[in-house]
């Protein structure tokens, strides 16, 4: 029963590790720029990708199979370079009504699905067995795959390391200014275009950084991208939009909550988020940690 | 004086499309009947209200699974049964989900629709014993206006009266649509859209008058999607997904919003534009978020805009208001 549990629990965090990545990409993207990003999605199904590639090129090197890791990490962050390339086509409609914003993103999504299937084609694509090459830990009666705990240490050092960012640096406190009062900033002297292009990049980055790690442990597929965005979409308006806490709890709730769902009743998987999501969006539209009222 | 001569152009052009013999995109027309009629609801949000709805597709889905199990599991064969119930079933849906969702506006009202769009999506996709689950349900050959065509076969029905049957239900709602943004009801939609804080100081209750044309908007997707069923003979959940919502937005926004008939001259190109890419390049996605793309930055009045001279009204800029 106990080691029901926890693996239950293991797998909900993994997935919430992954989930946390791509949300706080949406939320940072969205608490600056008040653009809520649908491609966040496809950069996620990007990263996956371009991980089973970078993994198939380390492979094809030579190089010793233990550091795919790396080489996953390496494909998600140079991934980013997608970033300023969409940031620019969002520049045409900043100042436009956010119905044009939320199309335009949709826009991105539709061809960033068809250029994913031109690249990869159109049969999923997985790295093999790498997903159990770091070996597995066993306690408490329960197998966890080490590299799980990987992800899930790599997940919560990337959210502290946006938290130490966004308090501490100079960087953070223009991103927070700039979410708190955009006029009042630019007056101020920051050069919004800069801080839109590096923020919407390091929303990127954290989309397809999510999507290179997922990879050992699933296939990519051409769809991953549509259905992950829903599910950060769950996460960010549980958590509260625009907030890095949020993303955190928002995350956790659906990751444990899904993989709970699924091991007990397998009907209601993502029926239970929606519910949750709508009590949420009724009750307490700003989320668990959401600072805007709706 | 020219629009009516355009308009009627148009009917007759339409009513001479199965002549032409070419069954193929005559039946492709079909589609555009179906979401022509949804089209005019989701536009009565966007473009009338000024909400955009991302979950539209819920209601096109619950029309053409009416269809499915009235004629699958309980026998009722007749369209207008099938219509009445789509619509009515898309009432009893709307009214409590359009009660919850008109409390926002903006970024918050999409939300909440497309949180229960894809309530309704994972619904069919899991409850397979009553839905068929990915498999969707079958949708039988309806009865016409009380005329057991079952015998008919499937191409000479739908090319034939299947087809001036949905012509005529796309003629009767594009009217009774006409009617209801020229009545006082649509003026005060339009006030709302505008500027809801000065429609509500002068009396409209912003609210009631956003959940009517929620209720309204819902039926007529639900009639759309009704009218899809016995077109395509098989419904699934994908008619649902969110991102068919997306797309329903897409055709609006592809025609117009600004403009009445924007919504149908959408679905048109979009339809017969879809065919013609997927029949030279499987990624018509790719093709399509180019167009979508170019059409936000470029010519957010859409194909009506260029062709009236009117690009985007400023209408859709309604809904500054934060809600409560």
């Amino acid at each position: 029963m106990l080691a029901h549990a926890i693996n239950v629990l293991q797998s909900g965090v993994f997935h919430a590790a992954i989930l946390f990545l791509v949300a706080a990409g949406l939320q940072l993207v969205f608490g600056v720029q008040r653009i809520f990003n649908l491609a966040c999605g496809s950069f996620y199904a990007l990263g996956a990708y371009a991980g089973v590639s970078a993994v198939s090129l380390l492979t094809g090197a030579g190089l010793p199979q233990h550091l795919f890791i790396l080489a996953l990490l390496l494909a998600g962050a140079c991934l980013g370079a997608v970033g300023p390339l969409v940031e620019r086509l969002l520049r045409f409609v900043y100042d436009r009504d956010e119905t044009f914003q939320l199309l335009l993103t949709f826009a991105v999504v539709l061809m960033m699905e068809d250029i994913t299937r031109i690249l990869w084609g159109t049969s999923p694509r997985s790295t093999g067995g790498l997903y159990l090459l770091y070996g597995q830990v066993r306690a408490l009666g329960v197998t966890v795959p080490v590299y799980n705990l990987i992800v899930i240490a790599a997940g919560l050092a990337i959210a502290l390391g946006m938290g130490y960012m966004l308090a501490r640096t100079q960087f953070g406190r223009i991103i927070r200014a700039t979410a708190e009062n955009r006029e009042m900033s630019e007056a101020l002297g920051v050069n919004m275009r800069a801080v839109y292009v590096k923020v919407f990049t390091l929303g990127t980055v954290l989309g397809t950084l999510g999507g290179a790690l997922v990879i050992p442990a699933t296939a990519a597929m051409s769809e991953m991208g549509i259905d992950l965005i829903v599910e950060a979409f769950a996460v960010v308006v549980i958590g509260g939009l625009g907030s890095m806490r949020g993303a955190l709890a928002g995350a956790l709730v659906v990751g444990v909550l899904r993989a709970v769902a699924i091991s007990t009743w397998p009907e209601l998987e993502m029926l239970l988020i929606y519910l949750i999501v709508i009590a949420v969006l009724v009750f307490r539209p700003r989320g668990l940690f959401g600072s805007a009222a709706a | 004086m020219r629009a009516r001569v355009a308009l009627a152009a148009f009917a007759l052009a339409v009513l001479a499309v199965p002549l032409l013999g070419r069954e193929y995109y005559t039946i492709l027309m079909l589609s555009f009947f179906a979401y022509g009629v949804a089209l005019l609801g989701v536009n009565l949000l966007l473009g009338y209200t000024g909400l955009l709805s991302f979950g539209h597709a819920l209601f096109i889905g619950l029309g053409a699974y009416a269809a499915a199990f009235l004629t699958g599991k309980f026998g009722v064969l007749h369209m207008e049964a099938i219509l009445l119930a789509a619509a009515g079933g898309a009432v009893l849906v709307a009214a409590p989900v359009g009660a919850l969702c008109v409390r926002y506006v903006k970024i918050y009202f999409g939300m909440l629709t497309l949180a229960f769009g894809m309530l309704f999506y994972s619904f069919l996709l899991k409850f397979y014993h009553l839905t068929g689950g990915d498999e969707g349900m079958r949708v039988l050959q309806p009865f016409l206006l009380g005329f057991d065509l079952s015998q008919t076969p499937k191409v000479k029905f739908l090319t034939g009266p299947y087809y001036y049957y949905s012509a005529a239900v796309l003629f009767v709602a594009t009217f009774a649509m006409w009617r209801i943004v020229a009545s006082p009801f649509g003026l005060c939609l339009r006030s709302i859209r505008e500027n809801p804080v000065k429609a509500e100081s002068l009396g409209i209750g912003v609210a009631r008058y956003r959940w009517w044309a929620f209720l309204i908007s819902a039926a007529y997707a639900a009639v759309g999607g009704a009218l899809l069923g016995p077109t395509v003979g098989q419904v699934d959940p994908g008619l649902t997904y969110w991102t068919q919502s997306g797309n329903l937005v897409f055709m609006t926004l592809l025609g117009g919003f600004a403009n009445f008939f924007g919504p149908l001259l959408g679905a048109f190109v979009f339809i017969y534009l879809q065919d013609a890419v997927m029949s030279v390049v499987p990624y018509w996605r790719l093709i399509f978020g180019a167009i979508l793309a170019a059409l936000v930055i470029f010519v957010p009045g859409g194909l009506m805009g260029l062709v009236t001279g009117r690009g985007a009204r400023p209408g859709i800029k309604a809904g500054r208001e934060r809600a409560q």
